[in-house]
């Protein structure tokens, strides 16, 4: 149990006098509250949803008052795995608890109760985000008025949680982990958050966008090394998003929001039966898959679009032919985008 | 009624019928739903809620922008997200021709559908068989393709889809034909440049593929 969190939130546009115009923007496994624009004086750090936010954007922060925010267990700005246990005076590590996507919607409720929003016009994310929109339909069904639940999955399949296992396991046994308390040694896992974030990115892409992108093409050099430096181009390119990832991110944090995934499975209280699970919602759905997409493919969109029209929501399903894989719910694409658009556009206010 | 939806009933006289036929507060499913107009008019006028298929993306946007529920699939695919009988009508409006799995889908339509209104260009009105008795495959109003470029795979007539029906045990309940706007009951297969078909289950149940 937590005794107490901070969540971090960022917002952008105006709340209206009917407070009708609040969307809440869930972000997925590496992302933060800073979802678009800028800060002054950091014109680098461009919020990871700019391309979808912002002034006559698809989703339109001239019309909608748009809330982005940390999930808690997260590690920029909400309570988190690195942030100090007042019961200790030493960050929490390994005792930080395992919190659930229900969890995070509950803490992102708060949230909306602080802001004075009782029901949102919509909740959207993608990925990880999407299980949120989608738990938010169902655990506060009369404070949602329309989900955006987009490269989503209604739970993870054997495989999913098996590329997450490999990642865990490369933290876990770094040398560095320490068990979970590696912060007070001043070392972080850095290995095992590499290999963790090289794995990721493996099924964020589909075969064909990486070989387009990288092809078979060496690094700076005409022929093969015979060697294990850097050959390919794609070698070059994992590793420089597991440095990357490696500088910024927590390892206990990675361990807790793979296992967040791993367990959700809002179905499993009705015996498996989505449909049923999804009786109670009162929000009108918008589902989104790309066809490249392996990681959540859009088999499995199409369950959770079953399952809604077997419960007899109101829903539109979108299948964008898109060919980066599982990332295209990041891409600007005009028909993803102008399907975005025109959903937003017909949210009354 | 809105204007837009007078000039697409004034456009698209097939619709007409599917309007009569759609009862009050019905739930039904538009197959090939386009920009969701028809969607649009039989909530606003019927209050019947529904959804639409549509395969392509500039369409689904203009049902998303048109506030109706539209389903991104592939119809040659089969109708497998939809439960038996969700559905009290399920709607395939000149779109039958260009579909290549039509045994299929007909069956499925009933199986989700208490009833269907299928609608469609006729083969058989006589301009047509002038263009073929002249050498000539039709270019028409209704049939706006050449041969080389048309998306219609399955023409037929009136005649044509009545043999169908009959052989999948699908029963008819109404028939429309239609020229300019004005229904024809004098040699309809040959007088009529479009049909409307209002169908059910027949006595035995459609087969499943």
């Amino acid at each position: 149990m937590l005794p107490r969190f901070d969540i971090a939130y960022e917002t952008y546009g105006t709340l209206n006098a009917a407070r009708s115009n609040a969307v809440l923007v869930c972000h997925a496994l590496n992302a933060s509250h800073h979802v678009a624009g800028t800060y002054a004086g950091d014109p680098e750090n461009v919020g990871w949803w700019d391309n979808l936010v912002g002034p006559g954007k698809p989703l339109d922060t001239d019309r909608f008052f748009v809330v982005g925010n940390n999930y808690i267990g997260s590690c920029f700005g909400s309570t988190g795995p690195a942030s100090i246990n007042a019961g200790t005076g030493k960050p929490w590590g390994a005792d930080f608890p395992l919190v659930t996507v229900e969890d995070w919607v509950a803490a992102q409720a708060r949230l909306a109760d602080h802001l004075g929003i009782d029901r949102f016009a919509a909740v959207i994310g993608g990925s990880l985000g999407a299980m949120q929109a989608l738990q938010w339909t169902l655990s506060f069904p009369e404070r949602v008025r329309h989900a955006i639940v987009i490269a989503a999955t209604p739970r993870l399949s054997a495989q999913n949680i098996a590329f997450n296992e490999v990642a865990r396991q490369a933290i876990m046994t770094d040398p560095d982990f320490h068990d979970g308390h590696y912060y007070d040694k001043g070392v972080v896992p850095r290995r095992g958050l590499r290999i963790a974030r090289m794995i990721g990115h493996i099924t964020y892409l589909s075969d064909d966008a990486m070989m387009e992108k990288f092809g078979r093409a060496l690094r700076g050099k005409s022929g093969p090394g015979f060697g294990f430096d850097i050959d390919f181009e794609i070698e070059s390119y994992l590793r420089h998003q597991g440095d990357k990832f490696a500088s910024y991110f927590d390892a206990n944090t990675y361990l807790r929001i793979t296992k967040a995934l791993d367990y959700y499975d809002p179905a499993a209280d009705c015996g498996g039966d989505l449909a049923a699970a999804l009786a109670g919602a009162e929000a009108a759905f918008l589902v989104v898959s790309f066809t490249s997409d392996w990681r959540f493919s859009a088999n499995r969109s199409r369950e959770i679009v079953r399952a809604l029209l077997e419960a007899k929501k109101i829903a539109s399903y979108v299948e964008v032919d898109a060919p980066q894989g599982h990332d295209a719910f990041l891409m600007d694409d005009a028909r993803y985008h102008g399907a975005l658009a025109a959903y937003f556009e017909s949210i009354d206010l | 009624m809105n204007a837009q939806a007078q000039a697409l009933l004034a456009a698209r006289p097939d619709l007409v019928a599917a309007a009569r036929w759609v009862a009050q507060g019905a739930r039904v499913l538009d197959l090939g739903c386009g920009d969701g107009a028809l969607l649009r008019y039989l909530w606003e006028e019927k209050q019947a809620p529904g959804y639409g298929v549509e395969i392509d993306a500039r369409h689904v946007i203009e049902c998303l922008k048109n506030d109706v529920n539209v389903l991104q699939m592939d119809l040659e695919s089969g109708l497998s997200a939809f439960a038996d009988g969700a559905f009290d009508c399920v709607l395939l409006s000149e779109t039958i021709q260009a579909i290549h799995q039509t045994e299929q889908l007909m069956r499925e339509m009933l199986r989700v559908g208490r009833e269907a209104i299928v609608s469609f260009p006729n083969f058989g009105y006589w301009r047509a068989r002038l263009q073929v008795a002249c050498g000539r495959m039709p270019v028409s109003a209704e049939l706006p393709y050449q041969w080389y470029d048309t998306p219609n795979v399955h023409l037929c007539t009136v005649a044509d889809f009545e043999d169908l029906c009959r052989r999948l045990g699908i029963r008819v309940l109404e028939r429309l034909v239609l020229h300019g706007g004005k229904s024809v009951t004098r040699l309809p297969n040959i007088l009529g440049s479009i049909a409307v078909f209002r169908l059910g289950r027949g006595v035995a149940p459609p087969r499943t593929p």
